[in-house]
């Protein structure tokens, strides 16, 4: 095995054992991310020199005597998460040229373990997407089959982690973008419940629905990113006071005994048979560890979609006001007036994706409308969230595929927004709960396709989640499998 | 026929918080353009509001002021807007759910009657920062200092029903506020500002169409342009005209108001609850532990200054009107006649500041001061006559009142027996005057009263002077 396929626990270990330095590994994977990023077009920034400067100074730290699951381990960032004196692109125009002067939480609590920052990835731009073709820095390309989109919006994460550039990253879901580039990309990635992770300082798209979460490899190396990522932060007024935990402790419980809910509305028309099939065969094995497996209902969630359709562009056409062309946004040339700078600079700002939503959350929220569409979705949130409640009464997981398809040609849906809205059928409902999901590889397709399988659970079930997946990537071999790349393919 | 105004009032308070409503930021006025902000109050991406605290416990505190429902659960919701010293985009404010619901403020009008004024709302937001276009040719300068600082925006009911009344109950919630210590009530600054919406009726009808006059920032302009404004609307409904409903904006230098935008080109402001911030909980512990440090209001105030100092109605009013002239009345008051140090302080010190232009927060002169010197007439060291001199003298120059009174030889003369040679003195000096008293001309006692006085350069105590002299001339 090369070191790019090493997980978390071998990296520690060779760090340890003195097999390999941070600086070593570090370059080892530059290498590679210069030979295998033109292709994929996973990273937008790579930070060379800093990497290697914070890659010497993890070394040091060991060599003083620190150890740490994290310490001297490459990553790199969703261009989302602010990064003092690194540009924060968000995948736009818009903010092509910004630079924060401060981290966010995130960024700093794993920079705090020692991790080794190497760039940043490619997402959707603003995270409005499903496939990370509305990035203004052009689409990234599914490390299984470059033809294919990755997903999105984390689709510079999921490819970035699957190609082997770096063992992990992290990623925002706010509709599936942790999820959906997961199963896509065949990789593990978790949502954590809202409020576990801090959003201070990762860009905003829908508050109430963002949460960020990591994108690995397998189970035990998100939980051990998990560890790091999840605290309470005074920042975030919406971070939750335990949101802190040892996602690590229960990751071995055996499945004896664990109810299984299998949603029936999960397996309706519009489910690829391949992809139904190898998430069955996922349930299967979850049931012959001795899971009880049983159906359930949740008879909200075909509304899911149109209920997030409302509510994100909403909340996104607020939180994208602060892109004026006033300050460190891209600005139009020679305005007219205020009202011409204004119109001008977001218009050459943002592309279309981005642009629809901020008009139809404009639309949902006018004078007129708000009862009829901003209102009624809120109240249709609560049934979604009820139906959950319901389930959880029931059952400790809920499991289902995380797509209704597998990866899809670049260009497949741009002429059909709707289409590409249901790519997140099965994860929206998730976020407009606030519950955790993850999405773990369990099976391809016949053309080589990976296919996830999506585990949900009740509020602050995030280790239990982490759990399950890991027991059923103990017993599996999904998420070793490596697409084969070669440097300039494509 | 005559038309009825009916005025309600938008009050601006800015909350004497040490920093801003949602990031750490210092509140403090007139720093160098755009050095109290940070990534939370200039926006920057991913940057997100912390409520604070003291913002929210200074609400409660003047919702416990005027006796209003405090909600337990309130909403902070987004008021979106396009302007460039409005850096998110949007401002955070309260809508449906506001932290201070329904209550009341009793005001004294002119002609001692009281009246009962309805609050409707009171709400917490955050204030905007400054366009400055003096400066730059072509472009605005953007001054985010004030950008996030905490307002409570408290909405009257439309009971006012002159100009009288509304600058009135503003006097009243000025004074309130000063005394919860939750504003600190400058104007000119614009800490405390006030909207007025004023419209006519026949007395009993409906409401009439309203306008809304802006940047209203003194008691005077106030009034100035609801007078402006009644004659404004009466002009035109008795023309057979129509009240357009509008915003306008009172011009100072030309006393009148101007249309500003109509209802139809006001914004859209797509208030929605902001998902960045978790609904507002107050318990009730919080309430109480409020309460428990509440000051004493100006209405308690005014009667027990009534009884403790047996002060008229209007001298207790005029007293309680602020916390740090009541403050200051009551340490003069504390060892003389209440009424004296109520004619000291609300004559001669009220007096001077005026004159002065001073707001009593700066008085020169301590009430420490003022209180010795009234304890100085009262014990007969001094005259009334000379405590004045000394008055002038610490307020405008400092000094101690005894030193004053000893270096200057000022003390009172009470020897009887020194008062009798003077008076005997003048009355040998003056044969054909003392002839007339004793023929009838009772007026002339006051000039041999001035000769003695004169003579003692004040220091004779009047009462004796006039005894011994009556005495003298009657016996001659
Ligand atoms: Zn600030």
């Amino acid at each position: 095995m090369e070191l790019h396929e090493f997980s978390l626990r071998e990296l520690r270990q060779g760090l340890q054992e003195r097999d390999f330095s941070s600086v070593e590994l570090t370059t080892t994977l530059l290498k590679r991310i210069s030979a295998l990023n033109p292709a994929l077009n996973a990273f937008v920034t790579v930070t060379e020199s800093k990497a290697l400067a914070a890659a010497a100074a993890a070394d040091a730290r060991r060599a003083a005597g620190e150890d740490g699951p994290l310490l001297g381990i490459p990553m790199a960032h969703k261009d989302i998460f602010c990064t003092a004196g690194v540009r924060t692109t968000c995948g736009s125009k818009m903010l092509e040229h910004f630079v924060a002067p401060y981290n966010a939480t995130v960024v700093e609590r794993l920079a705090a373990e020692g991790m080794v920052m190497l760039g940043k990835l490619n997402m959707d731009e603003f995270a409005m997407g499903s496939s990370n073709e509305t990035s203004y820095f052009g689409p990234v390309r599914n490390p299984w089959h470059t033809d294919m989109v990755p997903g999105g919006s984390s689709g510079g994460s999921a490819a970035a982690v699957a190609a082997g550039l770096i063992p992990v990253a992290t990623g925002t879901d706010t509709g599936g973008s942790i999820r959906q580039p997961a199963a896509l990309c065949g990789i593990t990635g978790i949502k954590p419940t809202y409020g576990r992770v801090s959003r201070y300082g990762m860009i905003a798209f829908a508050s109430s629905l963002d949460q960020g979460g990591p994108m690995a490899r397998n189970a035990e190396d998100c939980a051990l990113m998990l560890n790091v990522m999840a605290a309470h932060d005074p920042r975030d007024s919406t971070s939750h006071p335990a949101a802190a935990s040892d996602f690590l402790r229960g990751l071995d419980r055996p499945l004896q005994g664990l109810r299984v809910g299998v949603p029936e509305e999960f397996f309706g028309a519009g489910l690829d048979p391949e992809v139904a099939a190898a998430v069955q065969a996922g349930i299967a094995e979850l049931a012959r560890q001795g899971a009880a497996v049983q159906s359930i209902r949740l008879p909200n969630n075909p509304h899911a979609v149109s209920t997030y359709y409302v509510l994100a562009p909403a909340e996104a056409s607020s939180n994208l006001a602060r892109f004026d062309g006033v300050r460190y946004t891209h600005r139009a040339a020679n305005p007219a007036d205020l009202t011409d700078l204004y119109q001008q600079s977001r218009y050459e700002g943002f592309g279309a994706e981005v642009r629809r939503r901020i008009l139809v959350g404009t639309y949902v929220l006018s004078a007129g409308y708000y009862d009829a569409y901003y209102r009624k979705a809120q109240q249709v949130r609560s049934l979604i969230r009820e139906d959950f409640r319901r389930a959880f009464a029931e059952v400790d997981v809920i499991v289902g595929p995380t797509t209704p398809t597998p990866a899809f040609p670049l260009g497949a849906k741009n002429a059909d927004p709707v289409a590409m809205y249901l790519a997140d059928i099965y994860t929206i409902a998730v976020n407009l709960a606030g519950i955790p999901a993850l999405s773990v590889p369990c099976g391809f397709t016949a053309a080589g396709l990976p296919v996830g399988m999506q585990l949900m659970g009740d509020y602050f079930a995030d280790d239990l989640l982490l759990n399950v997946a890991h027991r059923y990537q103990q017993e599996t071999q999904w998420h070793r499998a490596r697409p084969s790349l070669q440097a300039g393919e494509a | 026929m005559d038309w009825e105004v009916v005025i309600g009032l938008e009050v601006h308070a800015q909350l004497n918080t040490a920093t801003k409503i949602f990031c750490g930021c210092p509140t403090a006025f007139g720093a160098e353009p755009n050095s109290h902000t940070c990534p939370v109050c200039l926006a920057m991406p991913g940057a997100l509001p912390v409520l604070n605290a003291a913002a929210v416990d200074k609400a409660i505190a003047l919702g416990l002021a005027i006796g209003a429902e405090l909600n337990r659960h309130s909403i902070f919701a987004r008021k979106n807007y396009f302007y460039p010293d409005l850096p998110k985009g949007y401002q955070i404010s309260q809508y449906e759910l506001p932290v201070v619901g329904k209550g009341t403020l009793t005001v004294q009008l002119a002609d001692g009657v009281e009246k009962v004024v309805g609050v409707t709302r009171a709400h917490l937001e955050e204030d905007a920062g400054k366009s400055l276009h003096e400066a730059f040719i072509g472009q605005s300068g953007i001054d985010l200092n004030r950008a996030g600082t905490p307002l409570l925006e408290i909405v009257s009911e439309p009971d006012m029903r002159s100009p009288a009344e509304a600058v009135a109950y503003l006097k009243k919630l000025h004074a309130l506020v000063r005394y919860l210590d939750i504003c600190d009530g400058n104007m000119q600054e614009g800490s405390f500002r006030c909207d007025a919406n004023v419209s006519l009726r026949r007395p009993g009808a409906a409401y009439g169409t309203r306008a809304e006059i802006k940047n209203l920032n003194s008691f005077r302009f106030l009034e100035k342009a609801i007078e402006y404004e009644i004659v404004r609307q009466r002009d035109i409904l008795e023309s057979g005209g129509q009240i357009v409903q509008e915003t306008r904006l009172y011009d100072a230098n030309r006393d009148e108001t101007r249309s500003m935008r109509s209802k139809e080109e006001a914004n859209d402001y797509r208030y929605f609850p902001d998902p960045d911030l978790l609904p507002l909980v107050l318990d009730e512990s919080r309430i109480e532990r409020i309460r428990d440090i509440l000051p004493e209001l100006p209405d308690a105030k005014r009667t027990r200054f009534m009884n403790q100092y047996a002060l008229t109605a209007y001298d207790a009013g005029v007293l309680t009107a602020g916390r740090v002239l009541a403050d200051y009345y009551e340490q003069v008051a504390a060892d003389v006649d209440g009424k004296l140090a109520a004619n000291w302080v609300m004559g001669d010190l009220l007096g001077a500041l005026n004159k002065a232009g001073i707001e009593i927060d700066d008085c020169p002169a301590s009430a420490e001061k003022l209180r010795l010197l009234v304890q100085r007439i009262a014990d007969q060291t001094i005259s009334g006559k000379i405590a004045k001199e000394i008055f002038e003298e610490i307020f405008y120059r400092g000094g101690e009142v005894d030193a004053i009174i000893d270096g200057r030889g000022l003390r009172q003369i009470t020897d009887v027996a020194a008062i009798a040679a003077m008076g005997d003195a003048i009355v040998t000096a003056n044969p054909q005057q003392a002839a007339d008293f004793r023929a009838g001309k009772d007026k002339l006692l006051g000039f041999f009263v001035g000769q003695v006085m004169k003579a003692s350069q004040g220091k004779a105590n009047p009462d004796q002077v006039n005894a011994i002299l009556l005495e003298r001339l009657q016996k001659g």
